[in-house]
């Protein structure tokens, strides 16, 4: 990879050669030999605001921090404001004990540091912190068509698909890299190319499946390549309203962690699968069906890595990806009608709905709304659950989630939304319900 | 008998080692996870999805792989496992490299001057072929020789 292939316009040259300092043109030959190891022609301006994966300050990462100072002590800022994922920790919703905390605080030991990094860089605002940048409450939202190119494998492919924005699957550091040049090098799902589909994906289940499940399902075959979804509108509907967008959501963040899927098209519903339909098919397709028998097997592949099986969970996080106000508002009203069907007023551990700061203000800033919400033992905080299980502590309780990206980064269970609610309420899953209901 | 596969090299290198073969897509922050946490230099697999990896050490393994799969932090994963030094030797992807483990080693090289070696579109073929714990040898050009 010495010669130099992709075409530079002058002002490209420029940099690379030096000519508006050593930083910057190690951030263009970084660009550079990148896209020309995806076969990348040209480098495209980016047009909107930028969303980076990397919010944490992990000790461990100090080569990134380094490469952030370089940028920062070089005088470079992002072209456009950005956004980056959910902060680690929040001691004010999510209680941990002394000794987790210590821990925490070890691990995430730079996070003031880091954060003082990211606003020199161009930090959009203090709320900015979330997987899930793109709701109206937070403001990145791209719009079709946009150039960008994002990191945070669920924002990527909700990006693509949802919106039809175009950013290609980029890892921390690259994103940032790109961000400060305002390029991106044209290859991938930025070309209309990239974005055909390879595989046909069949839902013939008898009901709407599981968003997590369904997913995990298609991650899991498909890998990286784009899925065409038949069958799914039916469960849908055609019009995107805050409930498809929370399922649309939720399937994408399973397929990019499960698999490595940054984009994927629904018929009669995703925007391109709405204009071109069976077009977006590429003519060598392969087809995969996934009914009843299917989510099933997948769900019960996976593997359990809680000490005992049959323990009671001490935590449970819902919101990974965070949760849309549409799903906050469910998810209370689900649990209330269960603690109020056992007879009870509080869940038996604590539940934890994750959300965007921007959202959770609206919440916890409302005293009666937080009362309730106290008195159920559930607590609205904007963390990355991810993170929190990145705590070896942390991660050595029986922790519970509804998310298969959590999953498939950590220790935690995974069971379906019915029976979380029923795990929260009496600590066990119903042997009628486990295994039956696994759609 | 020695069989040779050629491929694209992204980052050439000539090298040999002991091959460690992952199956389904290596999923870069799920199994190096726990290893970067602890820093420790002997990095264990922690992919619980990835029966072929799962619980091997990793650190100075030729990593044999379709692709890898997951977070977008793959390449800042990757980027710090060289500066810790429990990176692989080398990377042989079956597919064409995958958008985060090439900004990975394209990032290690660039800023913090360590080079994993990396080959890829060597084929399935050469994925069916090569075994865990099989002498493995690199050249400048991306052939690759299973001994």
């Amino acid at each position: 990879m010495t010669e130099i292939k992709l075409q530079l316009n002058p002002e490209e040259q420029a940099i690379l050669d030096g000519k508006q300092g050593e930083v910057l043109a190690k951030a263009m030959k970084s660009i550079v030999v990148y896209g020309e190891a995806f076969g990348a022609t040209h480098l495209v301006d980016i047009v909107g605001d930028q969303h980076f994966v990397t919010s944490f300050g992990a000790n461990t990462i100090k080569p990134y921090f380094a490469m952030m100072q370089e940028l920062i002590d070089a005088g470079l800022k992002t072209q456009n404001p950005f956004t980056v994922d959910p902060r680690p920790i929040e001691y004010s919703s999510v209680n941990v004990n002394p000794i987790q905390k210590l821990v925490f605080n070890l691990v995430f030991g730079k996070q003031a540091d880091y954060e003082k990094q990211l606003r020199a860089l161009g930090l959009k605002n203090d709320n900015a912190f979330t997987c899930t940048c793109y709701f109206p409450e937070v403001g990145n939202t791209p719009k079709r068509g946009a150039m960008l190119a994002w990191s945070e494998s669920s924002a990527v492919v909700y990006a693509n698909s949802v919106l039809g924005a175009r950013t290609n699957r980029n890892s921390a550091g690259i994103d940032v890299l790109c961000a400060i040049l305002g390029k991106a090098p044209a290859f991938g799902f930025l070309t209309d190319a990239g974005r055909q589909a390879t595989w046909k994906i069949e839902v013939k289940t008898s009901q709407k499946p599981s968003a997590q499940l369904l997913g995990s399902a298609i991650g899991l075959k498909v890998m990286e390549a784009v899925p065409y979804i038949t069958g799914l509108d039916k469960f849908l509907g055609s019009e995107m309203n805050p409930t498809v967008e929370a399922f649309l959501k939720d399937m994408g963040a399973a397929t990019a962690s499960n698999g490595a899927v940054g984009l994927y098209h629904v018929e009669n519903v995703t925007p391109e699968a709405r204009d071109l339909g069976t077009k977006l098919l590429n003519p060598d397709y392969q087809t995969y069906v996934i009914d009843d028998a299917e989510l099933g097997r997948v769900y019960a592949h996976y593997p359990i890595l809680w000490k005992r099986l049959d323990a009671v969970p001490k935590r449970i996080f819902i919101g990974c990806p965070h949760l849309n106000r549409s799903q906050l508002d469910g998810w209370i009203e689900r649990i209330s009608a269960a603690l109020q069907a056992h007879g009870q007023t509080r869940t038996l551990m604590p539940v934890d709905l994750s959300t965007p700061p921007d959202i959770a203000d609206l919440y916890r800033k409302d005293p009666a709304v937080k009362a309730r919400l106290d008195a159920m033992n559930v607590s609205i905080s904007t963390i990355c659950p991810l993170m929190y299980m990145n705590n070896p502590l942390a991660a050595m309780d029986p922790i519970a989630t509804n998310s298969n990206k959590l999953r498939t980064y950590s220790s935690a269970r995974f069971y379906l939304d019915e029976e979380i609610v029923e795990l929260a309420v009496t600590g066990k899953v119903a042997a009628a319900l486990k295994g039956e209901k696994v759609l | 008998m020695s069989r040779t596969f050629k491929g694209r090299p992204i980052l050439s290198g000539a090298c040999q080692g002991e091959a460690l073969v992952s199956h389904s897509g290596f999923n870069t922050l799920a199994s190096y996870e726990t290893a970067l946490i602890l820093r420790t230099h002997q990095a264990t697999c922690t992919d619980q999805n990835n029966p072929d990896l799962y619980k091997k050490v990793m650190t100075g393994k030729v990593l044999c792989l379709p692709q890898t799969i997951g977070s977008t932090t793959g390449g800042l994963v990757l980027m710090t496992t060289c500066s810790i030094g429990s990176q692989p030797k080398a990377m042989l992807f079956s597919n064409p490299i995958d958008s985060l483990a090439a900004a990975g080693v394209i990032l290690s090289d660039i800023w913090l001057e360590k080079r994993i070696i990396v080959v890829d579109t060597l084929g399935t073929d050469f994925l069916q072929a090569v075994h865990t714990g099989e002498s493995v040898s690199i050249a400048e050009d991306g052939t690759v020789t299973i001994e």
